[in-house]
């Protein structure tokens, strides 16, 4: 094991875990969120909803099975391996980090690829402890210091739009199948894109605040997104002007919580949010179970709804929305991720759904 | 809920053997709770009397019958339930239900199969229907040519191309299966696995592909869950019961866990299980190639495993499943407040490993492979591999402190030890890499992943660290740290730091480690397993102990008000399930007279380590490091060591040195028992005959005791070279050789030498003391004169057959002994009788293993009472009629030979039984019938043969009568040379056959081949190498041809009484309370 640098994880409220460093060594700062996914730290490195949060893996060992090429598909800018980019965390933080990662696919190390992208890493903390911290106190912010290295102020991303900061700057199109879907970028991940195109559509990629209603599409799909939906009223109005066209509307995560704005519901941010892979989720009316992989701080309140919505899933553990539908029409969202990428693929008939729905 | 069941039958698994063990207790166990709470009627059909499910409060009704069709059927007649669980009991219920679903006896009797239907079941079990069910939804499994014959497996295998796998259908742990490199070994192999099963697999080897295993749960609404997916340390080609293996899984990849997880719930969902059920795959390390290599639509030692790592209850939810819930309905058992339809998220890591006891028995091939040998498992938590490898190797408990500072491995070939797994391959991978061997080079060799053997050299790095240091003030505290964090011990720093010091003082250095890290803060953490990584608040109780950590979850009362009971750890030969009834039952009643219960325990396979059992587990070491890191914590009121079997017993010193408060017998007094030369003398004192013996520590000496006492003589050496550690002696040139090929005599190794009396009969004393006074007891007699250890003896009790001075005699010694050792608690003497000559040979100040056997029998529960005492509670004497029972009780052994190829399958004085029965009868037959169906033996044909083979001439004689009433009865007898001479002469008919060495026709070994034998009774002479020999391969072929074999005089003859006297008819259906 290579010699590391002491580093410091500190939280608003004066806690403080000592570990050391396996990533690339410059302060950072920002909310601190826990993970309990035992798997899948490349994708949700990548994954734009953690934009601005330091990530905290409760499973405690990490890095096993190194990182993958970064390739590029066929389809042009949908890589292989990632759900975006770059990596959006500002810091991932572990108990027990493996120096020596063993997988076929495997390219370079966790530890390189953060040192490659700019992103501190530590390990050698206590997370449960942290972890039971966030579950009592709620979501907090934290920075990260080294030994030697400079100290940096908090910083609340929720304070930001971060959607501006992730969403793409242009209208991109993929593939070339026979129904148009406008895909709206609150900060997409890159599986929503493939399992659209996986469906023989045609997706159009739109920036978070483009007004999509002047392009020709059979479908509208909202992908998910980082921090506060509040700060997407624009989307919200273009969504509300989709609606009248009564084609079918699609919403992932924070594309639930938009979708829900739009049909006059209130969000309001969860303690601490479900970031995990292990989320129980009823659709309403049956004896229909899921597990669903999630990653949000906020919730849509259903009692808020328009009249002609109902909610379509619900949280097995603690009753909160995980989706919502029109009493007649052809809209319905998910606050969980279908596409999965990481974590279990047992509702990607949501994407079947909505393409069926463009086909009928 | 969809089904209307009032009651329910349940099949236990049976006794223990090695591929079914503890886990189906545990599992049995928790669907009887789960239909307790329904409020259902329950029964359960399991002669295993060890059990905790066979206790009262789980079951409405025990029966302690065999699981076999014939007893079930008998059972459902007379108790008519309306529904059966058959997944509860491992292989031997499910084999045992689907027979009668296949016979009609279900239906004809109106019984509702509860959970997976039966047919779903006879799909996964079926290779044949498994492949075509999967092949139908695309899923890739293991091609393989279902054959019934030796040339049609010959000439699969020539398609297949070697190396090949055989396997036998419908065998319980993989039975009867194996690698084959050659046609040759095929050949071998294909026959015996005919024996046991009517059709055998021939495959293509996937040797070194990935192992992994994931357990998923259905309900009748089809949602689907996946609890736990694990993964094998060691590649594929060794059975995952063999095999190291950790929870969750820590080579795959998001795509790998997920690919595997979806596929997986599609099988689920095709087969059609409601319950629960295991998928295996073999998974390629260079692509996502997978093979499905086989579905267990039943509760199996993973689930077991995977319920202990994850604290999912998988058998209490199973079992709530069957009676038509959905897993929505149900709620998460830790929490209480979350839903059972979720998938754990651990935010630790386990390991599990298996225990072998392969040095106990005679010719045991050493290679693991497809077929399992192991006998028993332990678990360890912790938060970084390196710590759950390092404490699951101290826990299995073989001399060893974790994976480095052990004594170093003797092999010869270390590029063999590491390419052909033996059960010692994990330390020859520490040696390999001691040696400097490189990742690369041990990977090339073992095909063990990489990344496990990077996490194993990083100990080795640390070992090498620490040895550059000699004293504690020199070595940096962060180095400590980090060795803590990787799971050293103490005594593993203490030896990496003073190295050859540690042989005259490694205590005291110990203890100066753990005196010095404390000082420096450098302690143990308590974590919670509660489900969900932390997410959700959980009132859990379960806990395990770590160094990768800094604050404890649960918080301390420090009002004196607990008691610590210690488990009995790994199940080995010697030490199972009785250890796991007397903890539990130690737990139940600490818990009714007001304190608050507290376990530590290690292994998966037992009820005490279920967290619904006390009120705090510690899921953590029995190290006397790892107790007093828990004592500290907990400052309980006293700590119970006297349940647990020798591991507990084994800290009352250091324990009581450190001020702990044992309740109960006192370390003093139990060292006064312990010590061989303290309790003789003990015994001089106070007028108590032992056999003789003396402690020696050269040739010379024990040449002169010789000369004193005769043969043969019992030898026990204190350091054993190989093979088992004690052995009889019947002459010079048998001394002689036992002496140089096993044992080393010197002053460092004394040898402990003692008088062996032939001919005696052994009784046991099981009892409870007060304050010196015997207040419980019960008094046992072996069928088989000693010689026999007496966990292979089959024991009755009450005693049938002893003279009334020999049982006052008992008594009295008994109550001396306890007085002088001032006794509170359970207690454990063994004696020989000959003529009323009474000599002690064995006396233990604790739980003895047939404390469960005769607290059932006799209705007093013998723990309950020593609790009681250890609490400083009075108790009762129990009134003289309590001890005048008008039934008996026999405790019969269950072997495993089967499994452990090569190994000869005679009893002598050290153990090689995995598990028991205890049935009860109107007589000693009814119930010896009953035991001995109970462990596999069957009522021989009249239209085959019995063989006969007895050693010596009073062993002839002893044979005679039951000879003769198998031949009234209409059988034919046929014997080897002097028997069928002797036989012959004295009025019985018998046809002479001939041994392998003899020439001379028939052969008994082709008659065995020819299935016309039935019944093998072979006798050796003497425990002589030579006489051994003669008979082996005979013993060996009736095992690996799975006809019934004894090999003692007097249980022959008790058998043969038995079922000459009684048919099946005879035997009577009776409930426990009936009695």
């Amino acid at each position: 094991m290579p010699e590391t640098r002491k580093a410091v994880l500190t939280l608003e409220d004066g806690s403080v875990f000592v570990g050391r460093s396996f990533g690339y060594e410059k302060p950072c700062a920002g909310e601190v969120v826990f993970n309990t996914a035992m798997t899948g730290y490349p994708e949700s490195l990548t994954d734009p909803s953690y934009e601005g949060q330091i990530l905290v893996t409760t499973y405690p060992i990490l890095g096993n099975y190194g990182v993958p090429a970064d390739t590029d598909a066929p389809e042009g800018r949908v890589k292989d391996n990632f759900e975006s980019e770059r990596i959006h965390c500002e810091a991932i933080v572990c108990q027990d980090y493996s120096w020596n990662p063993s997988h076929w696919q495997s390219e370079r190390s966790l530890s390189d690829w953060l040192k490659e992208e700019k992103i501190p890493g530590i390990y050698g903390v206590d997370t449960r402890r942290l972890t039971k911290l966030l579950r009592e106190k709620g979501s907090m912010l934290g920075k990260i210091t080294f030994e030697g290295g400079e100290d940096i102020e908090f910083h609340d991303p929720n304070k930001e739009n971060l959607i501006d900061k992730v969403s793409t700057k242009e209208v991109i199109e993929y593939g070339d199948g026979d129904k148009t879907v406008v895909l709206v970028d609150c900060g997409t991940k890159l599986n929503i894109i493939r399992c659209l195109l996986k469906r023989g559509v045609k997706v159009v990629l739109v920036p978070w605040d483009y007004d999509f209603n002047k392009l020709e599409w059979d479908g509208l799909f909202i992908s998910n997104g980082p921090g506060s939906p509040e700060f997407a009223d624009a989307t919200v109005e273009h969504i509300r002007e989709a609606m009248k066209t009564g084609k079918p509307i699609c919403g992932i995560c924070m594309g639930n919580q938009l979708l829900s704005r739009a049909a006059g519901a209130k969000i309001y941010k969860l303690k601490y949010g479900h970031r995990s892979h292990n989320q129980p989720v009823l659709k309403v009316g049956t004896d229909k179970c899921f597990i669903t992989s999630q990653n949000h701080g906020f919730a849509v309140d259903t009692s808020t709804l328009d009249s002609d919505w109902e909610p379509l899933f619900i949280n097995m553990n603690d009753d909160t929305n995980e989706g919502i539908r029109h009493k007649t029409k052809p809209f319905f969202s998910a606050q969980f991720h279908p596409e999965a990428s990481s974590g279990p693929k047992d509702t990607e008939f949501i994407f079947d759904d909505f393409v069926a729905l463009l086909r009928k | 809920m969809a089904n209307n069941i009032k009651k329910a039958l349940l099949l236990g698994s049976g006794a223990l053997k090695i591929g079914e063990a503890g886990e189906f207790d545990y599992s049995g166990s928790q669907a009887l709770k789960a239909m307790k709470e329904e409020g259902i009627a329950t029964i359960l059909i399991n002669p295993n009397i060890a059990t905790v499910q066979t206790s009262e409060g789980f079951a409405d009704k025990i029966y302690f019958l065999p699981v076999t069709p014939y007893f079930v059927r008998k059972v459902i007649e007379k108790e008519r339930p309306d529904g059966i669980l058959l997944a509860f009991g491992g292989q031997t219920a499910l084999n045992c239900g689907v027979e009668l679903y296949r016979d009609g006896t279900l239906e004809e009797l109106g019984v509702k199969v509860l959970g997976t239907p039966v047919q779903a079941i006879i799909d996964t079990e079926d290779r044949e229907l498994f492949v075509k069910k999967l092949d139908e939804i695309d899923v890739k499994t293991i091609k393989s040519e279902a054959v019934t014959s030796v040339e049609g497996a010959v000439y699969a295998a020539d398609q297949l191309g070697y190396p090949v796998i055989v396997r036998a259908a419908y065998a319980l742990g993989g039975l009867g299966s194996g690698f084959c490199d050659t046609r040759e070994e095929l050949v071998k192999l294909v026959e015996k696995a005919l024996s046991f099963s009517p059709q055998v697999l021939i495959e293509k080897s996937l040797k070194g592909w990935k192992e992994v295993e994931y357990e998923v749960v259905r309900d009748s609404h089809d949602n689907c869950i996946t609890v736990c997916n694990m993964e094998n340390f060691d590649p594929l080609g060794i059975h995952t019961g063999e095999s190291i293996v950790v929870a969750p899984s820590q080579t795959l990849s998001n795509e790998d866990y997920h690919m595997l997880r979806k596929l997986a719930i599609k099988i689920v969902r095709h087969i059609g299980i409601v319950g629960e059920c295991n998928v295996q795959y073999a998974y390629d390390p260079a692509s996502m190639d997978y093979r499905v290599i086989e579905v267990n639509a039943r509760l199996s030692r993973s689930s077991a495993l995977a319920s202990k790592a994850t604290g999912y209850p998988l058998a209490f939810v199973a079992a709530k499943l069957g009676l038509g819930y959905g897993l929505h309905e149900l709620k998460n058992s830790v929490t209480k407040s979350t839903s059972a339809f979720f998938e754990p998220a651990l935010d630790y890591i386990v390991c599990k490993i298996p225990r072998w006891d392969l040095a106990k028995f005679h010719g045991v091939h050493r290679e693991i492979g497809s077929s399992m040998k192991s006998v028993g498992e332990v678990m360890a938590i912790g938060r970084t591999f390196e710590e759950v490898i390092q404490k699951g190797l101290r826990m299995i408990g073989q001399g060893m402190h974790g994976f480095v500072e052990n004594k170093a491995l003797r092999v010869d070939d270390l590029d063999k030890a590491l390419k052909e797994p033996t059960d010692k391959r994990i330390f020859a991978i520490a040696q390999a890499l001691r040696n400097g061997y490189t990742v690369e080079r041990i990977h090339e060799l073992t095909k063990i992943d990489r990344w496990f053997l990077n996490k194993l050299n990083n100990i080795e790095q640390t070992s090498r660290e620490l040895e550059k240091y000699d004293s504690l003030k020199a070595l940096p505290l962060e180095l400590l740290q980090q060795a803590k964090c990787q799971g050293f011990s103490d005594f593993q720093v203490a030896r990496a730091l003073y190295g050859d010091r540690m042989a005259a003082e490694s205590e005291k250095l110990t203890d100066e480690v753990r005196r010095y890290r404390k000082e420096a803060g450098i302690k143990p953490v308590v974590k919670q397993i509660d489900t969900l990584a932390g997410e959700f608040p959980a009132l859990t109780n379960y806990l395990y102990l770590t160094y990768n950590g800094e604050t404890d979850d649960v918080d301390y009362l420090g009002d004196h008000r607990s008691v610590v009971v210690l488990g009995s750890g790994a199940y080995r030969i010697g030490s199972s399930v009785e250890f796991d009834w007397c903890g539990v039952n130690a737990l139940i009643t600490v818990g009714k007279e007001g304190y608050r219960p507290v376990m530590i325990n290690y292994n998966p396979e037992t009820v005490s380590t279920d967290y619904d059992m006390c009120e705090r587990l510690y899921f953590d070491e029995l190290t006397f490091e790892r107790v007093m890191d828990i004592l500290e914590l907990e400052a309980p009121h006293g700590v119970i060591l006297s349940t647990g079997g020798q591991i507990p017993n084994n800290l009352a010193m250091r324990l009581a040195a450190n001020d702990v408060n044992i309740l109960g017998t006192q370390a003093s007094d139990i060292d006064n028992a312990e010590d061989r030369n303290k309790f003789s003398s003990l015994c001089d004192r106070i007028g108590v005959d032992q056999p003789r013996w003396r402690e020696v520590t050269s040739l010379e000496a024990i040449d002169q005791f010789v000369a004193e006492v005769g043969f043969p003589v019992l030898v026990r050496p204190s350091y054993v070279l190989s093979g088992a550690a004690m052995n009889v002696c019947s002459n010079e040139e048998e001394l002689a050789r036992f002496l140089k090929l096993a044992a080393n005599v010197s002053k460092q190794h004394p040898v402990v030498v003692s008088e062996f009396i032939q001919e005696a009969k052994e009784i046991e004393m099981d009892a409870v003391a007060q304050n010196g006074e015997i207040k419980l007891y019960a008094i046992s007699e072996h069928i088989e004169f000693a010689g026999v250890h007496s966990g292979d003896a089959t024991i009755q009790f009450p005693a049938q057959k002893l003279y009334t001075e020999t049982i006052r005699r008992i008594k009295k010694i008994s109550g001396r002994i306890a007085e002088a050792l001032h006794i509170s608690g359970p207690f454990n003497i063994q004696f020989l009788a000959k003529n009323n000559d009474i000599k002690v040979i064995e006396c233990n100040l604790r739980a003895s293993r047939s404390f469960p056997f005769v607290s059932k029998v006799s209705k007093q529960n013998f723990i309950d009472a020593a609790t009681k005492v250890m609490l400083g509670i009075p108790v009762e004497k129990p009134s003289k009629s309590a001890f005048d029972l008008d039934y008996v009780g026999i405790k019969a052994s269950q072997f495993s030979f089967s499994r452990l190829q090569g190994a000869d399958p005679v009893l002598g004085v050290d153990m090689s039984s995995t598990g028991e029965v205890g049935c009860l009868g109107e007589d000693t037959s009814e119930a010896i019938l009953k035991a001995m169906l109970s462990v596999g033996y069957r009522i021989p044909s009249t239209s085959k043969k019995i063989l006969i083979s007895s050693g010596t001439a009073r062993q002839k004689v002893e044979m005679l009568e039951p000879a003769r009433k198998l031949h009234k009865k209409g059988y034919t007898i046929c014997a080897t040379g002097g028997t069928a001479d002797f036989l012959n002469k004295n009025g019985v008919p018998a046809i002479r056959v001939f041994f392998p060495s003899e020439e001379g026709n028939p052969q008994i070994l082709e008659m065995l081949h020819g299935k016309e034998i039935d019944l093998v009774i072979n006798i050796p002479k003497d425990l002589t190498a030579r006489e051994l020999s003669n008979g082996y391969k005979v013993r060996r072929a009736a095992i690996d041809l799975n006809v019934p074999l004894i090999t003692n005089a007097r249980l022959a003859a008790a058998f043969i009484e038995a079922f000459c006297e009684l048919s099946l008819d005879d035997i009577k259906i009776k409930d426990w309370s009936k009695y």
